[in-house]
């Protein structure tokens, strides 16, 4: 069994009134692949968010319960957000590049945190460029626009962008689903090198997807973690009923 | 043969003869909206005709010289000999403009950002609706303002009488204050979501994520609520009038009188005769208002497909 990398307890969110996610309690093992699947609806971004602490741009978004992570509660109140996102990088749906220089575009991060030395950005965007198999596709042109790459190489410029600041957390949300499958293929390739050396949580709607890349899937539904197990159980001998019949189509 | 052709006709008309409704309705709809679109072509290429035609003659009579109006530094037109330069008055407009540029930009985009980012529900219930108010009070009244608020207070302060270049300036950068903010918030407010959460992800800060991402991203949008803004200070008369001075001579310091072209035009329209030299002379700088709208509009141009890049 693997290291634990965090592990959440009794977490809830709420939108308002409304209870998007209802104490969860799920550990996450170091350098592994979880995958988030459910219904549309289901509160599993809404988890994915809370663990970085996005949802605090949510206005009348509220949490309960406990993130650890490294030792620390995350969702103490007195968390320093800054540092706590350098250290879990997240991937959106729809790639969304900075409008400026593919170079400019990874540097942002380290800039952010202070590394001004020209030799240590150039150094860093290469070996982040490198992780994401885009080196050898924009070596030559670095100082171009990161609008001007396909979407696919877009959203592996968003994910190198992440890995600049140097999290050991990576959350991706849908990553793959506004790709075509050449590209979607790249990104699941792409995923199952960097487990090796980050703990991944991702959210899909592609069944496939998570039995393809995932150590440990997790099923939600209405804000209920209804089964979390080893992926090849949860799709081979699932033990709730509603687990199988969500993976093999009968519903949602 | 001609049995078949007229058999066909008459087969055909009563479909030919009667369009059905919804073609009548495209029609009538088509000829009323090219019917607008033909009056405003015209009305604008008439007005531009006008003003060109008086405003070309002095220098195609060969009274003054094109360089002499825009360079000389005298404006004597009853005089003799007349003198038309207008350099002073080209001089006032730009110098008022651009300070109220100034001035108001850094104004309006802090506004924009407040609104869009800090506090965006006071900012729509509040605020917006106040700057918004802005710019519907009437010219006169900010010259009213100005001339009892901003001149007395500029002549306790400062050295000189308290109109001039300053409180010219100042009067204009509240009027265009509203055109600035509301085209810097719907450009903020169109960023892409995810630009943001983009930034925030990587560990920024809000300030970071505004002047690094926000900012940078909406620059050309932002400069375009500018040039907007100067063009409506550029053509602004009765406001700056009041509070200028309206001394045709180039100003030493931001205290002193002056007079920009369009305080020219509407103080001196009255005295003069139609056709005379005089009266075609400010139909001239009429014109050079006219050519510096043109222009105006052309760098606004230039921006919007900067943005679309």
């Amino acid at each position: 069994m693997n290291e634990q990398a965090f592990y959440t307890k009794d977490l809830s969110v709420y939108y308002g009134e409304k209870q998007a996610v209802k104490k969860i309690s799920m550990d996450f093992p170091d350098r592994q692949v979880v995958a988030l699947i459910g219904p549309s609806g289901c509160g599993k971004s809404t988890f994915l968010r809370s663990l970085n602490r996005m949802n605090d741009l949510i206005a009348g978004c509220r949490i309960e319960g406990e993130v650890w992570i490294g030792g620390q509660n995350i969702c103490d109140p007195a968390t320093d957000v800054v540092s706590l996102r350098q250290k879990i990088g997240m991937v959106w749906q729809r790639p969304n590049p900075f409008h400026k220089s593919i170079y400019e575009n990874i540097a942002f991060g380290p800039r952010y945190h202070g590394i001004r030395g020209r030799k240590e950005l150039d150094r860093i965007v290469e070996d982040c460029l490198r992780k994401t198999a885009l080196w050898d596709e924009v070596k030559d042109r670095l100082d171009q626009s990161g609008l001007a790459l396909s979407g696919g190489q877009q959203q592996r410029l968003c994910i190198a962008r992440s890995l600049a600041v140097k999290p050991r957390i990576l959350l991706m949300d849908e990553p793959a689903s506004a790709l075509d499958p050449v590209s979607t293929a790249k990104i699941e390739e792409l995923i199952g090198e960097l487990k090796k050396e980050y703990s991944i949580v991702i959210v899909t709607h592609n069944m496939q997807q998570a039995a393809r890349i995932s150590d440990r899937t997790a099923f939600f539904f209405l804000g209920d973690l209804v089964e979390y197990d080893d992926t090849q159980k949860m799709f081979t001998n699932p033990s709730r009923k509603s687990t199988d019949d969500y993976l093999s189509g009968r519903f949602g | 043969m001609q049995a078949t052709t007229s058999k066909v006709r008459s087969d055909a008309s009563p479909l030919a003869g009667k369009r059905p409704k919804h073609a009548r309705e495209e029609l009538r709809g088509r000829i009323y909206i090219y019917f607008c679109v033909l009056l405003m072509i015209v009305t604008i290429f008439s007005i531009v005709y006008f003003i060109a035609s008086r405003g070309l003659a002095p220098f195609f009579s060969g009274d003054v010289g094109i360089g002499d109006m825009l360079l000389g530094q005298t404006w004597r037109p009853e005089g003799a000999p007349a003198a038309f330069g207008a350099f002073p008055f080209l001089f006032g407009s730009f110098a008022t403009s651009l300070l109220a540029a100034i001035i108001s930009a850094p104004l309006g985009f802090c506004a924009s950002i407040f609104m869009t980012e800090i506090m965006p529900k006071f900012g729509r219930t509040a605020l917006q609706p106040a700057i918004e108010l802005l710019a519907g009070i009437p010219s006169v009244v900010y010259g009213f303002v100005g001339l009892s608020v901003v001149v007395p207070f500029l002549r306790n302060n400062f050295p000189g009488q308290g109109i001039g270049i300053l409180a010219g300036a100042i009067v204009l950068s509240i009027m265009i204050l509203p055109t600035i903010t509301t085209i810097a918030t719907d450009s903020l407010r169109s960023l892409p979501h995810g630009l943001k959460e983009g930034s925030y992800a990587l560990g920024a800060t809000r300030w970071q994520t505004i002047s690094r991402i926000v900012l940078p991203t909406t620059l050309p949008s932002l400069l375009t609520g500018v040039v907007l803004g100067i063009a409506r200070a550029f053509g602004e008369a009765l406001a700056v009038q009041m509070v200028i001075g309206n001394a045709p001579v180039i100003p030493h310091s931001l205290f002193e009188s002056a007079t920009t072209l369009t305080s020219v035009i509407t103080l001196e329209m009255g005295n003069t005769t139609s056709g005379s030299l005089h009266n075609n002379a400010l139909w001239s700088l009429a014109l050079m208002l006219l050519i510096m709208t043109f222009l105006f509009v052309f760098v606004v141009r230039m921006l919007e497909r900067r943005t679309k890049r």
